[in-house]
């Protein structure tokens, strides 16, 4: 086995009283899929915004390509999470003024790609998350599955190492839960992207390779023999 | 379901005595309480039950009182029938439907001997996804029969799974009830 | 048709302008501090007059100046003689008396008069001689004992410096008036139809800005506000209880606002005494808005409030899932939007030509014309905004996100800012017509600073040696030069008038071009405007009927404008060339060098002429004269015009940071993928600067148009300043500055990334 991508350990991050990691840790390997499962509260979201280097931890490792992101500049890395990491949420994560096209090329434009070239590599994730018909469309007129598969065609479009997607389908019922998750797990290998998958379902739990279960803020890695 | 029951049902009487020692007839009243629904267990099936275990080395006599009958005998666990009892929890249930009594009882015995019930829940739940894993790989490779089948496995197993963590998210609640 | 239902929704609604968490709270008290601001002003601005008012009442009350009409001296007679004098720029308003018998009027806010020797002085004054800058002003009081305060109602203001100082010296032919009593004076020149026409025009450029900026403040939470309404046509309301409970919504928090407004005003009038502009200060019981106009505001604002959030949900639908904004579909049309500015131009240009004379309806058209013009550029500004800003794409990404902004809410964008387009307009305008009419009201004194800074003229003072002796030697004086001076006829009492100047040569030089000049000299000097002959060896009849002959020696000299800008057909004639003696009355005159460094010369100076007499005024030189009521208006609109601009610059912070709060989840969203924060930073500046831009592109158009129309009123030339126009743009950007820099904070903070999570 080459390398892990992503490990993380002993993390601890209280907000005020309640503690919401404990010495938790995790390991991604390059192009894998981890489920990260727990009951509500139990620190699901709070790991994964640690591992994308989005919170810092009160405590602890989190090492990305050999550099450490807790002791990481915030610009340093903002400019990770903008060029290695993609990120897909529930929803309200599309810009509402922006048009759907606009809102995929957003991070290739951040990253300084000229807006033409921008917006037709945004247009071909588009089209491979089969939602061509709302490119020009606001995300307030598009249904909440078009948003999502846009959501995560703006999460691959920078051909990101890692990326993280915290109830993906959470809003979105079954049948487009399911296309969700297929187009961005077949996305994913493609692209050879590691993916850490937060989910309460055991139905989009299941396109993950490895699930890792969170209780209390503690983490249990299940290696359980195939 | 009835051949489940009686698979397990040493299991579950060497759960009730991990707790406390006791008299034939308390572990009845304990089982039926917890586990027995609207079939009792017979009496003649207790006796049974405890004379395999006490065979097997996993109780012993721990006292027998004057008097006459069978229920004289107090029956204690040993040392083999916790080992027995840790390993039955921690095993993973193959996952098929209609398995929850099973798993409900696995779950009350766990609380009952202080175990950590939410470790056996993650043990299920490992089995379950790696069942319901397969039948993902199994849907996108195959055609459409193939995939309305896997769903209907994916969709009973999910079922499964989410009392699983309902029971979980009550287990304080259970607690409460089963310790009374 | 108001029903119990009605006004149940009503009461619901008002509930909901303060209930709803730490987040209602927060736009409740933001809504109303807002309109508590804009209440606040207007009350200030209904109470201006009377407080005015109050203040020239108690003026009135004092006066002692009497035109021509003349009391026999009795035992209720009283002698003042004024003193007006400054100290430190602040105006004293002093006066000697000497009652003439015991009946003697009191002025107002004394007990009694004070007594030779004795002085009474107001409050202000009292402070200024206790403060380490007392021993500058004490010599001006003649040594006189301070022996009681001048109460309130003897004075204009609470900083007004003033005393009565008791004087038994004065008599009638020394200047004094002779009183029988206070009051009842002629009163005091009025505001000519230009000036009032200023001030119409200034309370409607800073009313404006202020009633627009009340219009914005009763919409602080709008989209919060609108999402609510959405969940309750879930639960069952229909459109006519979501407009009732949003009407009562806006109403309750604009009510509070006129609270917190009232409170303000209350507050705020306690701090009143504390200030003085222009030399004037009024107290806290002046500031008393009429009851009828006080009236009017608390229940306009309200009014105002509710039909703001129905025009408000007229543009959004609200369903029961969501709130959809008629954004696009709504192609804003310009007919209408251009018929106010339209009306209001076809108001003004007809007036041309006001001058003197025409009162009452043209007083009113101009305000009213402005008026409509101003409110113009509210209505344009969100149809201009969309057309500029309709066609925008590409460009770097904060420049995007804030071009969509723009365009999908055009309307929040330009509420944001009206007000500054209107505040600036209507400075643009104003200043114009300052611009254009400064010449009328300002004028060139003619006076040289460079020769001297400070002119004495004693009425009575042939001693000119100890005068120069004494003036030259206080603190701060360069130099010195004097001459004694009487007036003359050439010929018989009725000949032509000349001025027989006596002085050294040095002095004399400030007078005449002097090629050579010796002591017996005498020169002849004639104004080329007025040249009146006066052959040497002329005869002169002198003030006292003397007569004095010109030396033949006497030659001619070109005259020369004294420092104080005056030429003079006269005889200058050097000491030996006349025994002062004969000259009969004489007055000198002393001309002062001032040293810059020394600010306080000049009340050195003061004191100095105090010493001599304590009735004569020290006069500093200045290149040119402005009419002090323009001058006062003038800076009346600097004041308030930076005053709204502050306001409104407010207002636009409080709608950023809002529009801030209400993203802060995307926000956070947005930093999380990476985004710069310097991105998001610039995004806001443009989001600011984009409307602010299209507003003052309008602002400067109408502006101009307004002050074309302004000037063309009073006849002046039609000139455009561009140093105004400079100057509001770069207030407007100022504005755009500040409240970017003042939301980066805000922004900083939502944007740490843990702000994901909050909803
Ligand atoms: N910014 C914060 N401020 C205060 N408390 C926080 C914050 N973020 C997380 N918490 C607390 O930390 C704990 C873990 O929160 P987290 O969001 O990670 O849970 P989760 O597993 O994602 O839950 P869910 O499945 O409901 O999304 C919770 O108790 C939560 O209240
Ligand atoms: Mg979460």
């Amino acid at each position: 086995m080459s390398a892990p991508l992503l490990v993380a350990e002993g993390l601890y991050r209280r907000f005020g009283e309640t503690v919401a990691l404990v010495d938790a840790a995790l390991r991604i390997d390059e192009g894998e899929v981890v489920a990260v499962l727990g009951s509500s509260g139990s620190g699901k979201s709070t790991l994964l915004h640690c591992l994308a280097g989005i919170v810092r931890p009160d405590r602890g490792r989190i090492v990305f390509d050999g550099q450490d992101l807790v002791t990481m500049s915030d610009a340093r890395r903002s400019a990770l999470r903008r060029d290695a990491f993609g990120f897909v949420f529930q929803f309200g994560q599309l810009v509402p003024e922006l048009t759907c096209l606009e809102n995929v090329a957003l991070p290739l434009r951040l990253a300084r790609v000229p807006r033409r070239a921008a917006e037709q590599r945004a247009g071909q994730w588009l089209e491979r998350l089969e939602v061509t018909e709302v490119a020009g469309k606001r995300p307030g007129e598009v249904s909440g599955g078009q948003g999502q598969r846009v959501a995560v065609a703006r999460a691959l479009v920078t051909r990101p190492r890692v990326i993280f997607a915290d109830e993906p389908t959470g809003a979105l019922d079954s049948l487009n839960g399911e296309r969700v998750m297929r187009l961005l797990t077949e996305a994913a290998r493609d692209t050879g992207a590691a993916v850490v998958l937060v989910t309460h379902e055991a139905r989009v739990a299941a396109y993950s390779d490895r699930e890792v279960v969170v209780r209390d803020g503690r983490t249990r890695n299940l290696e359980v023999a195939a | 379901m009835c051949i489940v029951l009686r698979m397990s049902i040493g299991q579950t009487f060497l759960g009730l005595l991990e707790a406390t020692p006791r008299h034939g007839y308390d572990i009845k009243r304990r089982y039926d309480e917890h586990f027995g629904h609207a079939r009792p267990v017979a009496y003649g099936q207790v006796y049974a039950t405890l004379s395999r275990l006490l065979r097997g080395g996993l109780v012993e006599v721990e006292a027998v009182e004057p008097g006459e009958g069978p229920d004289r005998k107090r029956y204690a666990i040993t040392e083999a029938g916790v080992t027995d009892v840790a390993q039955w929890l921690a095993r993973p249930e193959q996952p098929e439907p209609y398995l929850q009594s099973v798993l409900y009882t696995k779950v009350v015995l766990a609380l009952l001997t202080g175990r950590q019930a939410a470790e056996l829940l993650d043990v299920q739940r490992a089995e379950h996804l790696r069942l319901m894993r397969d039948l993902t790989r199994r849907k996108r490779d195959g055609d459409l029969a193939e995939q309305l089948i896997c769903d209907h496995a994916l969709f009973h197993l999910e079922a499964d799974l989410r009392w699983l963590e309902l029971t979980t998210a009550r287990l304080d609640e259970l607690a409460a009830q089963v310790r009374r | 048709m108001i029903g119990r239902g009605a006004v149940a929704d009503l009461v619901m609604g008002a509930r909901m302008a303060v209930t709803g968490g730490r987040e209602g709270w927060t736009r409740a008290l933001l809504t109303a501090v807002g309109v508590g601001i804009g209440v606040a002003m207007l009350l200030l601005a209904t109470a201006v007059p009377g407080a005015l008012d109050a203040r020239q009442a108690r003026g009135d009350a004092r006066d002692d100046l009497r035109m021509g009409e003349r009391v026999a001296a009795g035992p209720g007679t009283l002698l003042v003689h004024p003193v007006d004098i400054e100290f430190r720029g602040r105006p004293v308003r002093g006066r000697l008396v000497r009652p003439e018998g015991p009946a003697a009027p009191v002025p107002p806010g004394l007990t009694a008069l004070p007594g030779p020797g004795e002085v009474v002085v107001s409050p202000a004054l009292r402070r200024l001689l206790d403060s380490p800058a007392g021993p500058l002003f004490a010599p001006r009081l003649g040594g006189a004992r301070v022996t009681g305060t001048i109460a309130d109602e003897g004075l204009a203001g609470p900083h007004e410096l003033a005393y009565y100082l008791g004087d038994d010296r004065l008599t009638d032919t020394s200047g004094a008036t002779r009183l029988d009593r206070f009051g009842g004076g002629l009163p005091g020149e009025g505001l000519g139809p230009v000036l009032m026409l200023l001030v119409a025009v200034i309370f409607v450029v800073l009313l404006l800005p202020i009633a627009v900026f009340l219009g914005s403040a009763v919409r602080y939470g709008g989209e919060r506000r609108d999402r609510r309404l959405a969940a309750l046509r879930l639960v069952g309301a229909d459109t006519t209880m979501v407009r009732r409970i949003a009407a009562g919504e806006a109403a309750a928090g604009a009510l509070l606002g006129v609270a917190v407004g009232i409170g303000f005003l209350l507050a705020g009038r306690q701090l009143v005494p504390l200030v003085t502009l222009y030399d004037i200060s009024v107290y806290a019981s002046d500031i008393r808005p009429p009851t009828a106009l006080l009236l009017a505001v608390v229940l306009a604002v309200p009014a105002l409030a509710v039909l703001v959030a129905m025009l408000a949900l007229r543009a959004v639908v609200v369903e029961p899932l969501g709130v959809t904004r008629r954004g696009t579909p709504v192609r804003r049309r310009l007919w209408w939007r251009l018929l106010l500015p339209a009306a209001g131009l076809a108001v003004l240009l007809p007036v041309a030509g006001l001058r003197d004379g025409d009162g009452g309806v043209t007083r009113w058209l101009v305000p009213a014309g402005a008026v409509l013009l101003l409110i113009g550029t509210v209505t344009l500004l969100p149809w201009l905004t969309d057309l500029l800003v309709r066609r925008l794409r590409g460009g770097p990404v904060p420049w995007q996100l804030a071009v969509r902004r723009v365009q999908l809410d055009s309307a929040t964008s330009a509420r944001l800012v009206n007000g500054i387009a209107v505040a600036v307009a209507g400075t643009i305008g104003l200043q114009m017509l300052f611009a254009g009419v400064a010449g009328d009201f300002t004028t060139a004194s003619g006076q040289d600073t460079s020769r001297a800074q400070a002119q004495v003229q004693f009425r009575d003072q042939p001693d000119l040696a100890r005068v120069l002796r004494q003036l030259g030697g206080a603190e701060g004086v360069t130099a010195a030069t004097g001459t004694l001076s009487t007036g003359a006829n050439v010929g018989s009492p009725d000949g032509p008038p000349v001025e027989i100047r006596v002085g050294d040569c040095a002095a004399l030089a400030e007078f005449a071009r002097l090629d050579r000049c010796a002591d017996g000299d005498t020169f002849l000097v004639s104004d080329p405007g007025d040249p009146v002959a006066v052959p040497a060896g002329a005869m002169l009849t002198v003030e006292d009927g003397s007569r004095w002959r010109v030396p033949t020696t006497a030659r001619t000299a070109q005259a020369r404008p004294d420092p104080a800008g005056w030429l003079q057909n006269g005889v200058l004639v050097t000491p030996g060339a006349v025994g002062t003696r004969t000259l009969g009355p004489l007055r000198s005159t002393v001309y002062l060098r001032l040293d810059p460094a020394a600010p306080d010369a000049v009340e050195h100076v003061r004191n100095a002429t105090a010493a001599i007499d304590l009735t004569t005024p020290v006069s500093v030189l200045s290149p040119t004269i402005e009419s002090p009521k323009f001058a006062d208006i003038r800076r009346g609109l600097a004041i308030g015009t930076v005053v709204t601009l502050v306001l409104i610059a407010t207002s636009m912070l409080v709608g950023t940071l809002e529009q801030l709060r209400e993203r802060r989840r995307l926000l956070a969203m947005l930093v999380a993928v990476g985004t710069r924060r310097s991105t998001l930073g610039w995004s806001v500046l443009w989001q600011t600067a984009l409307p602010v831009g299209v507003g003052l592109v309008l602002a400067v158009g109408f502006g101009l148009g307004l002050g074309a129309a302004l000037l063309r009123m009073v006849q002046a030339p039609v000139s455009i300043a561009w140093p105004v126009v400079g100057f509001s743009v770069g207030l407007g950007a100022l504005t755009v500055l500040a409240v970017t820099g003042l939301s980066l904070p805000l922004l900083w903070r939502l944007t740490r990334a843990d702000g994901l999570r909050t909803e």
